[in-house]
């Protein structure tokens, strides 16, 4: 196990505890009257809250969320982006220049600020928050495919491609989104980090998973209130969020060195 | 630059549809979720005539744009004030502190990035890289409590929140400020890394020149462009990032105004709020594009 990967191990280390808190009931919400901001113990690692639930289970309950609503978005955002940005910078004409000024509206909008009004009209809740943030963060994918496209589409291979008659869709799946991977990758993974603070920051304001239930942003705001009697409940929750946005964000520099990629 | 100007217009236009759309998304009767259950029918039907809900959408949005125009953005459900009058006595707040930590985050990132670049691969760079890095894992609602519990708590030395004290706003600005200046240290050792290899860092040096007229008149200069550019977009961030770091230090700008109205079902000022700060942030990086035409002579814009 080399240190040279540890952004990868951290990662690995945060999707395996989401996964055994989704299979294993650890009692998230499990309220112990007497042991109210309790210090972390030998039986009890990190601690108690401030309702008396023991943080530990929270913050993989925490995770859980967290990680769900990433992958979710991702996995939303990408399909859209990816789709439009491809007819975009294929058929070009009216429909890129459509395409252009939507996204030129949606970047207008500064970071997290639109998917705080959307999370908010909408109401909270999981559904409604990955709505919000779904709503916001396709545009990325969108204009790095259809830049991408735009050159594509003078190479040799997609223009014998088409002189052979192959089907439009045949020529996005086949040879053009293949030459995508690298560089969406890269995309994927610093925009996953960005979608790790969005969840916690709209939770924090109190727009996401809703109370008993844990989730990073809104135990932070909790812990926050407690930081003088018990720091070991926000430094916990700030902790674990620290180590997440930092293992991707590096494992995305390292994916972005190592296939290369510029900008 | 007519171009540039005139691009803005349709942006500006989606923007203040989107807004306007806002208030449709929410799901149910918007009327009722502001008002809650027990407003009465008359309250209902008076709010509904106000917000012109009673009307077809697109003439909803035809006097929405039209009210926009007169410097109307309606009146707040909850204090009755009109909201151009909260959002003017607000905004002063705001970009006292955006302002404040811009300066923070150049004074930081600026020199940190200039002198990762100067030694790159050596303990300097590596120390640069490790703080900005651990700064951008560390969001505004982290970041704030931790330097709270440092400098207010433990130190003593600055108020924890509020606004009353003429100290108070260094602890927010300083918040916004570091996870801009790790950007910036980023950006600035990559500019200024691309810089030094060319060859009129050579000459420069071969003529005699001392090494820090070198630094600073010559390679910063021009890697400074790509630096304003990233430094514009990057406002952004720091302007969305004024609503958590308002909110967790009680500083009641426009950030804070955004939250409470949200948290009072206020739609109409959560509405103008977005709108303000996304016309804002259009009209810098308007202001950051002409700005780079005048630091590069080579930039001009197509016409």
């Amino acid at each position: 196990m080399s240190l040279k990967y540890w952004s990868v191990w951290v990662l690995a280390l945060w999707v395996l505890a989401a996964i055994v808190a989704s299979l294993v009931d650890f009692q998230p919400n499990q309220i112990h009257l007497d042991l109210i901001l309790a210090k972390p113990s030998f039986g009890h690692l990190l601690g108690f809250d401030d309702l008396g639930r023991e943080i530990l289970p929270r913050l993989l309950a925490g995770a859980q969320v967290s990680l769900l609503v990433v992958a979710l978005v991702t996995i939303i955002t990408a399909s859209v982006g990816i789709m439009l940005g491809m007819v975009s910078g294929y058929y070009g004409g009216w429909v890129d220049r459509t395409l252009i000024q939507i996204t030129d509206v949606f970047l207008a909008f500064p970071g997290i600020l639109l998917a705080i009004a959307f999370a908010a009209v909408l109401g909270a809740g999981l559904s409604n928050l990955i709505l919000a943030l779904s709503i916001t963060s396709w545009v990325g994918y969108a204009r790095l495919t259809r830049a991408q496209v735009l050159s594509l589409r003078q190479r040799q291979h997609v223009m014998a491609a088409e002189s052979l008659g192959s089907s439009t869709l045949r020529i996005m799946l086949k040879h053009m989104l293949p030459l995508l991977a690298a560089p969406l990758l890269v995309e994927a993974t610093y925009s996953m980090a960005g979608l790790v603070i969005a969840e916690a920051s709209l939770s924090f304001l109190g727009l996401g998973i809703q109370a008993p239930n844990a989730s990073w942003g809104a135990m932070l705001r909790d812990g926050v209130r407690y930081m003088l009697i018990a720091p070991h409940f926000v430094l916990a929750v700030g902790l674990s969020l620290m180590t997440l946005v930092l293992a991707v964000n590096v494992l995305g520099d390292r994916l972005r060195d190592y296939l290369d990629i510029h900008g | 630059m007519m171009m540039r100007l005139l691009g803005v217009v349709p942006v500006v236009l989606g923007v203040v549809l989107l807004t306007f759309l806002l208030v449709h998304a929410v799901p149910g009767d918007p009327v009722e979720v502001m008002l809650g259950e027990s407003a009465s029918s008359a309250d209902r039907m008076q709010l509904r005539a106000d917000l012109g809900l009673d009307q077809p959408i697109y003439v909803q949005f035809g006097v929405y744009l039209n009210k926009l125009a007169h410097g109307d953005l309606g009146v707040s459900i909850h204090s009755k004030k009109p909201i151009v009058d909260l959002l003017a006595e607000r905004l002063p707040a705001t970009a006292k502190l955006a302002l404040l930590a811009l300066s923070f985050a150049i004074l930081i990132g600026l020199p940190l990035g200039i002198v990762a670049a100067l030694k790159v691969s050596q303990w300097p760079d590596k120390l640069a890289n490790l703080l900005s890095l651990s700064i951008s894992a560390m969001p505004h609602f982290w970041m704030g409590p931790m330097l709270m519990m440092i400098f207010a708590l433990w130190l003593g030395l600055l108020p924890v929140s509020g606004m009353e004290s003429g100290t108070a706003v260094i602890l927010p600005a300083l918040t916004l400020g570091f996870s801009l200046a790790a950007i910036l240290t980023r950006m600035t050792r990559a500019s200024m890394l691309e810089v030094l290899h060319e060859d009129f860092i050579r000459t420069a040096r071969a003529k005699g020149l001392t090494e820090r007229a070198v630094i600073l008149r010559h390679a910063l200069r021009a890697a400074l462009l790509p630096i304003v550019t990233v430094l514009g977009l990057q406002l952004g961030s720091l302007l969305a990032g004024t609503v958590i770091t308002e909110t967790v230090f009680s500083w009641d700008g426009i950030g804070r105004l955004l939250v409470e109205s949200i948290e009072k079902r206020d739609y109409p000022v959560t509405q103008a709020c977005v709108l303000v700060v996304a016309l804002i942030y259009v009209m810098v990086n308007l202001a950051t594009d002409i700005i780079y035409t005048k630091i590069d002579p080579r930039v001009r814009f197509a016409s």
